[in-house]
């Protein structure tokens, strides 16, 4: 049965605490200066309608993410074709703050963990399409040596590995900030990026972190992301 | 007592609701016809979405147009950080999709034969209709204001022509010279839209005009977004100095202070309860309510605009017939292009659901305004949204606004996040 009241529950709590920040520009004009609550009032409970289906829920998202999940840039990424699991932790990691972000800090925390993984799932199961940008010739070839000698193992095929995170054909400038944020220790990242950026840096003190990221993302950006296909919908 | 289906689900009960919305539409079942009309953000998206998810459907679009113009990022057409073309859409996407796109003007839907009928003499029978009447202007609260006269004082509020005229005005003024926005009382399209437009006209003058000045009269005591904004005019156009570029003058609750009370279009004066503008440049922009053929249809309410069922945007007035984006009562979500766009893939699914005789499932809402306050300088506002048990609002759950304290790193990936929203959503519903 998809129609679902939640009535109590942890995630309503957090829902509540999301709308006090939340503008209403057309009750506005009525806004006043909140009276001091009674210690021990416990908060209104919303009673929502809950148990959309997965193309419900995911749909929401092309506004930024573009149809099915496939962005058509500048900037915002392709989200379509990725791993599940993938999806899942990453959107995890906006909403504990493990990652840092402009919007999908605000907007992922109106989804329960169990909605998070059927997002996850629908876009795992679209097929990603990159784009081949204009990527600068000597910036991406001082990317690519980055990228064979900390990168590689794990971003197999220059980036354009099936079992992985795409990132040939992914937009340039969110692979540049994400990397520059994970660099810059905005973004947690997972105990073998760790080493391997640790290394990057005691191996290149030369090199700033936005140089890196920025050299990166022009390698990512030449290449092609034709060789890349994988097999849709796999969740481990 | 007209029993409308809300309350028929209401006295029916929630839990045996949804099973029983099914069932009218089931006699339907083998004809599958949907009629669309108007082909902006929320009707091309409801098109699209239908054909889309369910092929067998039927599904014919009729727009008076044979291109659409964004309002969303038109303010950048009039700082000249974007061509107009860049902000106008084409029907051959939808098309593509084989969806039946009719250039025509629908002048009357008939609710009781579900019959659609056009300026050019065409009957179109349907199953289910989506309307997406966008907005009107009320142009008679203005003295000396009107259609007319909004010819050469331009609103801007739909774009197209009249972005183009602004632009044009904006392009021949002196520097030195006094642009004088009237934003629209609430409620209106496009909550933080005047704001920005003060800031991207502020860019402009700031790079070729600089002694030029800019006048917002301004009929509320607040505005979307307002902390973001005046933050941002005080970092890049020395708001609340002296030399301030931009001027707001809000009115206190209760109040007529800046309610636009006449114009003299020959001298481009604004008179308010408050104060005498003699601009160079003069864009009022209307107070407004849904688009014409949601009154002709008698979609309406005694506001002027279309209620509806939150959970399927079928109009609480005439079954069969869903009314979103602009025009509706989407109660607690803003009057939006991302919302209509939302609005718009909640109704597809519910049009799907009753025209093949399945229990309409549970709707998810997303809203996400990005505002450009000068280059590389974006702010954002965001809400995920939940329907509320008793189907009377769509509650917020989530979201907020770009914080106070967001560094320009930050300010420079929302406004290129901006600028993806731009082309994901035009694709979204265009493409």
């Amino acid at each position: 049965m998809q129609f679902k009241i939640l009535a109590t529950s942890a995630l309503v709590a957090t829902m509540i605490a999301g709308c006090a920040s939340q503008e209403k520009p057309d009750d506005m004009a009525a806004q006043k200066a909140p009276e001091p609550a009674p210690a021990k009032a416990a908060p209104a409970k919303p009673k929502l309608q809950m148990g959309a289906t997965d193309s419900m829920l995911a749909n929401t998202c092309a506004g930024c993410h573009g149809t099915n999940g496939n962005s058509h840039g500048p900037s915002a990424p392709t989200i379509a074709g990725l791993e599940a699991d993938y999806l899942l932790e990453t959107m995890q990691a906006y909403k504990s703050g493990n990652r840092s972000g402009t919007i999908m800090g605000r907007i992922v925390k109106g989804y329960t963990d169990g909605e998070l993984e059927q997002i996850a799932n629908f876009y795992s199961k679209q097929s990603f399409q990159g784009w081949t940008q204009a990527a600068v010739g000597p910036k991406a070839k001082q990317g690519q040596m980055l990228h064979e000698d900390f990168c590689e193992k794990c971003h197999e095929d220059g980036g354009t590995s099936i079992e992985d995170v795409p990132l040939a054909g992914q937009w340039m400038p969110y692979v540049e900030w994400t990397t520059a944020d994970y660099l810059n220790g905005m973004n947690h990242p997972e105990k073998d990026m760790k080493k391997a950026m640790d290394k990057l840096a005691k191996a290149h003190p030369e090199l700033s972190n936005a140089t890196v990221a920025h050299s990166l993302s022009h390698f990512y950006g030449s290449r092609s992301a034709d060789g890349y296909k994988r097999v849709p919908g796999r969740l481990k | 007592m007209k029993i409308t289906r809300r309350g028929f689900i209401q006295a029916a009960g929630a839990a045996t609701a949804a099973g029983m919305i099914g069932t009218p539409y089931l006699a339907m079942a083998g004809s599958k016809k949907v009629v669309v009309v108007g082909g902006g953000t929320g009707g091309a998206t409801a098109a699209k979405y239908i054909k889309m998810s369910d092929p067998s459907i039927d599904v014919t679009i009729v727009e008076a147009n044979k291109h659409y113009y964004t309002c969303y990022m038109s303010n950048e057409v009039l700082s000249g950080s974007r061509s107009i073309d860049s902000i106008r859409f084409a029907y051959t996407g939808l098309a593509a999709h084989g969806i039946n796109v009719i250039n025509d003007t629908v002048t009357s839907i008939d609710a009781d034969k579900r019959v659609v009928k056009t300026a050019g003499g065409q009957a179109l029978s349907y199953d289910r209709c989506v309307v997406a009447p966008g907005i009107d202007f009320k142009f008679d609260g203005i003295d000396g204001y009107d259609a007319k006269v909004a010819n050469h004082i331009p609103h801007a509020w739909k774009a197209g022509e009249q972005t183009m005229t602004l632009r044009n005005q904006l392009k021949a003024m002196k520097d030195g010279g006094t642009v004088c926005i009237c934003p629209p009382p609430n409620p209106f399209r496009c909550p933080p839209g005047p704001y920005e437009r003060a800031s991207q006209i502020a860019m402009y003058l700031k790079a070729k005009k600089p002694k030029s000045k800019i006048i917002i009269l301004d009929p509320k005591p607040k505005f979307s977004k307002m902390g973001l904004f005046t933050q941002g005019w005080e970092r890049l156009y020395g708001y609340k100095t002296d030399n301030s570029m931009i001027e707001w003058q809000g009115t206190p609750k209760g109040s007529d202070d800046n309610v636009l009370q006449s114009i003299d279009a020959a001298s481009k004066t604004a008179t308010t309860g408050f104060s005498e503008v003699k601009a160079d440049v003069l864009n009022v922009i209307p107070a407004q309510t849904a688009g014409k053929i949601a009154f002709a249809a008698g979609l309406v309410n005694d506001k002027g605009w279309c209620p509806v069922d939150l959970k399927t945007f079928e109009s609480t007035i005439h079954p069969g017939i869903h009314v979103i984006g602009d025009a509706s009562v989407a109660t607690g979500m803003p009057k939006s292009g991302y919302a209509a766009n939302s609005q718009a893939k909640v109704t597809a699914a519910a049009v799907i659901s009753m025209l093949n005789g399945q229990e309409v499932g549970t709707p998810s809402y997303v809203n996400t305004c990005y505002s450009i306050v000068g280059h590389e300088y974006g702010i954002s506002v965001a809400a995920v949204y939940r329907l509320n048990e008793s189907g009377s609002k769509i509650t917020s759950v989530s979201g907020g606004l770009t914080p106070g304290d967001a560094n320009d790193e930050t300010l420079k990936r929302e406004a290129s996040y901006a600028h993806s929203w731009f082309t994901n959503i035009t694709n979204d519903i265009f493409g």
